[in-house]
C-alpha cells in the first residue's frame, strides 16, 4: 500500500518545488506514507511544528506528554501495524528523554523514526541552549542516526531512514535537523530509497544450508522448534504454520514471538525461558535438534549456555548475519527472511509426527497445570492472582484482543495466560524491560488498530513512571483498556528479594496513591475491584464502556511468578514452586 | 588464549564512522592497540586498520558487530602470519650525542634506520618495522638523552594478491543485478 501511495506521489513530484526544510520533512513523511505520529514540540524544532500546522488534514500529530512517551507511543503503532512509528521532539532533554524509547526500540527491533530537532549549525559545539549531541549519545542504540544541516539534505536522509527502519531487521532512526535547515529552502523531489551499497538487508539464502537443515530434520527424533519475532516481522506466520505442520515439531515461542501462532495450535507447547512454561524449558535439553526461527537465543532464553541444548545439534534461520554464533553455535545457519526460509524447508522436508514427543510436552504440561496454573488460575485464597484477572480479562474478549504489557511480575503472567488468535496482538518490552513502557505503547497500539480492544496489562510501579500519558489519553480519547495489577509492591524485585535476598525488602513497597482519583482527574471512567465476585461484571463493564477506562484490580500481595529458572541456572533447572 | 589480530573495515567516507567502529570495542571493554585510518584505494571508501588482542570466537562476533553498521561495507580480520604489517616511528635526539661518538652511527645502521633531518640542536632518526623493533632500537638510544620518541598505528596488506574489496563491490554488483531480475 506504502508503495502505490508514492508511486503516485512520484508522478505528481516531477518536477521540484521549492519549499523549506521544515516543508520538506512533512512532505517525506506524506511520500513514505505516514499518517501518523507523536511528539512534543519545543525551540529547535518549531519550524517543523510551524509546517505541521498547514499539514493536519494529512498527518495527524498526536501531542503526548513526555518524549519518551512519544517513542514508545510509535513503537506501539509500529508493533501491531508493522508499519514505520514516527516520533517528532525537539532538542536537548527532549532528545535525551527520547533515548529509552530508541534504545527499546534497538534491542526490540522495532522500525521507528525519531526526528530530533537541533541547535542551528553555527551553533553546533558551542554548549548552545538545549544543545545536546544526540547524534553521539544514541549512535550505540540506532540502527543508523543521522545529522541534517543543509535543507538539501532532508528527502535523501528521510528516504534513507525510512529505508533503514523498515527493511532487514527493523530497528530505530535518528535524525537530527538543526533549525537552520528546517528554515531553509530547497528544491523538493522525492526518491523513494530501494538500496544502499554498504547495506545488505536481504541475504541471499544458501541452498545447500536448506539441504543440511532439512536432513537434519528428516533425521530428528525430538525436534524443537524456538519461534521469534522475526516470524512476525517477515509477516511469515502462514508459513511456519505449514512448516510445523508439515515436519510435525513442537514450537515454544520467545516473549516477542507470542502470537505469531495461536495459543490453542496443538503444536504450540508454550512459553521459553526464566518465566516459561515447564516443558519447553526441560525438553530443551531432551531435544536432539533445536531450530531457531527468527530469534537470539537471548540470555533470558537460554540460561546457562554451557548446559543449553545439551544433546542437541541446532539450526538457525536467521536475518542478521551478526546472530549467528553470537550465543549458541549455529550447525546449520540459514541466513534470510524467513518467509523466504521457511517454505523452502517446507518444500524439503518429510511428512512427520513425532506422537510420542509432543505427548512428553502434553505430560509436562499437566505437571505444571497441577502445581502452578492451577493455583493461579483457581486459587483457593480470597486474594486475587494477577493470572486469573489475566485469563478473564483475556476470555472476555474471545481472546481477541491486542494486549499491551508493561514490565515486571504482571508481564510475565500476562505472557502466561493471556490467550490468542491473530498474529501482531503482543505488545511488550522484552529486551530492554522497559517500565513505563506500558501505557504510552498502549496509546500508540489503540491508535495502530483502532478496531481492535487494545488491554494494556500494567503493574502499579511502570504505570506511574509514565503515568502523565492519562493526559494524553484524555485528550485524544484513546480506548485503551487500562488493567492495573495492584499489589503494592515492585513485585519482581520483591521476589528475587524472597528467594535470593532472604526476604529483605529494600524499597520494593510502594505507598501509593489513589490511582481512582487520578484517572477520574483526567475524566478517565474508572473501577477498582478487590473481590473475585465483581471481576467479571467489572471486566464487561470496561470492555462495553466506550473509550478509555481504567480498572484497578488489588491482587495479594506476595505472590510470586513460576515457574522460574533462576539467573545463571540452566533451563532444565526450572522450579516449579 | 588470547593473541593479536588485524582487523581492516572499509566504509564510507561519512561523519561519526570511527565513534561506530571503536564503541563496539569499547563496549565491550576491549582495548584498541592501534588504529590506522585513511582513504583506502578506492575512491571515496575509507579504511580502517585496527589492531586488537582477541580470541578467534570473539574476533568473527566483533568484525560481524562492526559489518552490522549501515555505512560499512566490510569487515575483515587477520592473525599477524596473513598480513604483511608496518609501523614508522621517529626518535629526536641531540645532535651532539651523535658527534660524540660513532654508537648511534652504528644503531643507524644495524637498525635500518636513516636521518631525516639534522640541525646544530637535534636530529631526526626514522625507522619502519614491527613494533618490537622499532622498540628496540628506542631502548637503544635512550641512553643517549633522547627527546622524543613517537610511533604511528599499524598499516597491513594481506598476502592475497588483491585488494578483498574489489572482489566484494563485484559480488555487490552481481547480487543487485540478480535481484533487479
Amino acid at each position: 500500500m506504502e508503495a502505490q501511495t508514492y508511486e503516485s506521489m512520484e508522478k505528481k513530484q516531477v518536477q521540484s518545488k521549492t519549499i523549506t526544510g521544515a516543508e520538506a520533512v512533512m512532505e517525506s513523511l506524506l511520500n513514505e506514507g505516514v499518517k501518523l505520529m507523536f511528539g512534543y514540540p519545543g525551540g529547535a524544532i518549531m519550524p517543523v511544528y510551524d509546517a505541521l500546522y498547514s499539514y493536519t488534514d494529512r498527518l495527524k500529530h498526536v501531542l503526548v506528554r513526555h518524549e519518551q512517551g512519544a517513542v514508545h507511543a510509535a513503537q506501539g503503532f509500529a508493533r501491531v501495524t508493522g508499519k514505520v512509528g514516527v516520533a517528532l521532539v525537539t532538542s536537548g532533554p527532549a532528545a535525551t528523554n527520547a533515548v529509552t524509547g530508541i534504545a527499546d526500540a534497538m534491542i526490540d527491533s522495532t522500525p521507528i523514526v525519531v526526528i530530533s530537532g537541533q541547535v542551528g549549525s553555527h551553533l553546533l559545539g558551542t554548549d548552545a541552549f538545549q544543545e545536546t549531541d544526540v547524534i553521539g549519545i544514541t549512535q550505540p542504540i540506532t540502527k543508523w542516526n543521522y545529522q541534517i544541516t543543509r535543507p538539501e539534505e532532508i528527502p535523501w536522509a528521510m528516504s534513507r531512514a525510512f529505508f533503514i527502519a523498515r527493511s532487514g531487521r527493523p530497528g530505530p532512526v535518528l535524525l537530527d535537523i538543526t533549525k537552520d535547515a528546517q528554515f531553509g529552502k530547497l528544491d523538493y523531489t522525492y526518491q523513494k530509497m530501494t538500496s544502499i551499497r554498504s547495506y545488505t538487508p536481504l541475504p541471499i539464502p544458501d541452498l545447500s544450508k536448506i539441504d543440511e537443515a532439512s536432513h537434519l530434520i528428516n533425521l530428528s527424533k525430538k525436534p524443537l522448534a524456538l519461534i521469534g519475532q522475526g516470524v512476525v516481522l517477515a509477516g511469515a506466520e502462514q508459513e511456519l504454520l505449514a512448516f510445523l505442520e508439515k515436519a510435525g515439531i513442537p514450537a515454544a515461542w520467545t516473549i516477542l514471538g507470542l502470537s505469531a501462532m495461536p495459543t490453542d495450535h496443538p503444536l504450540n507447547v508454550g512459553m521459553l525461558g526464566m518465566h516459561g512454561n515447564y516443558g519447553p524449558n526441560i525438553k530443551t535439553n531432551e531435544a536432539d535438534l533445536i531450530l531457531g526461527i527468527g530469534m537470539r537465543f537471548d540470555d533470558r532464553v537460554t540460561g546457562n549456555v554451557q548446559r543449553y541444548a545439551t544433546k542437541a545439534k541446532v539450526i538457525h534461520m536467521e536475518i542478521d548475519p551478526a546472530e549467528i554464533n553470537k550465543i549458541i553455535h549455529a550447525d546449520v545457519p540459514i541466513l534470510g527472511n524467513v518467509k523466504e526460509t521457511l517454505p523452502l524447508l517446507t518444500e524439503k522436508v518429510s511428512n512427520n509426527e513425532h506422537p510420542e514427543w509432543i505427548e512428553e510436552f502434553n505430560a509436562c504440561m499437566r505437571i505444571e497445570t497441577e502445581r502452578v496454573i492451577e493455583k493461579e488460575l483457581f486459587p483457593e485464597t480470597p486474594l486475587l492472582t494477577m493470572g486469573e484477572v489475566v485469563r478473564r480479562v483475556s476470555e472476555a474478549t474471545d481472546d481477541d484482543a491486542i494486549m499491551v504489557t508493561d514490565v515486571g511480575q504482571h508481564q510475565m503472567v500476562a505472557t502466561r495466560y493471556f490467550k490468542f488468535k491473530k498474529t501482531r496482538s503482543v505488545v511488550t518490552s522484552g529486551g530492554l524491560g522497559t517500565m513505563g513502557f506500558g501505557l504510552p505503547a498502549a496509546i500508540g497500539a489503540k491508535m495502530g488498530m483502532p478496531d481492535r480492544h487494545v488491554c494494556l496489562i500494567v503493574g502499579d510501579g511502570g504505570y506511574q513512571m509514565t503515568i502523565q500519558e492519562l493526559g494524553t489519553i484524555f485528550q485524544e480519547k484513546v480506548g485503551v483498556k487500562i488493567i492495573l495489577l495492584n499489589n503494592n509492591f515492585l513485585g519482581m524485585v520483591r521476589q528475587w528479594q524472597e528467594l535470593f535476598f532472604d526476604y529483605r525488602y529494600a524499597s520494593t513497597e510502594m505507598v501509593n496513591p489513589d490511582f481512582q482519583t487520578i484517572a477520574k482527574g483526567y475524566y478517565i471512567p474508572c473501577a477498582k475491584v478487590t473481590e473475585r465476585d465483581n471481576l467479571d461484571d467489572a471486566i464487561k463493564t470496561m470492555l462495553e464502556t466506550d473509550g478509555p477506562y481504567l480498572l484497578e484490580v488489588v491482587v495479594e500481595k506476595e505472590g510470586n511468578v513460576f515457574p522460574m529458572v533462576p539467573s545463571g541456572a540452566a533451563v532444565d533447572e526450572i522450579r516449579l514452586e | 588464549m588470547k593473541e593479536e589480530f588485524t582487523i581492516t573495515v572499509y566504509s564510507e567516507n561519512r561523519v561519526g564512522l570511527l565513534n561506530q567502529i571503536t564503541t563496539v570495542f569499547t563496549r565491550r571493554h576491549i582495548n584498541i592497540e592501534s588504529l590506522t585510518t585513511s582513504e583506502s584505494a578506492i575512491n571515496g571508501i575509507h579504511k580502517f586498520t585496527i589492531v586488537i588482542y582477541s580470541t578467534y570466537d570473539e574476533i568473527e562476533k566483533l568484525v560481524k558487530q562492526i559489518e552490522k553498521r549501515i555505512d560499512v561495507l566490510k569487515a575483515y580480520w587477520f592473525t599477524n602470519d596473513e598480513i604483511i604489517y608496518q609501523e614508522i616511528a621517529l626518535y629526536k635526539v641531540p645532535t651532539k650525542a651523535l658527534l660524540s661518538g660513532n654508537e648511534i652511527e652504528k644503531l643507524v645502521r644495524k637498525y635500518g634506520a636513516h636521518i631525516l633531518e639534522m640541525t646544530e640542536e637535534y636530529t631526526i632518526i626514522e625507522k619502519t618495522g614491527h613494533k618490537t623493533e622499532t622498540q628496540e632500537l628506542y631502548e637503544m638510544l635512550d641512553p643517549y638523552g633522547l627527546t622524543q620518541f613517537t610511533r604511528s598505528g599499524r598499516i597491513a596488506v594481506n598476502r592475497s594478491r588483491k585488494e578483498p574489496l574489489n572482489s566484494y563491490l563485484k559480488k555487490l554488483e552481481e547480487d543487485r543485478l540478480k535481484l533487479a531480475n
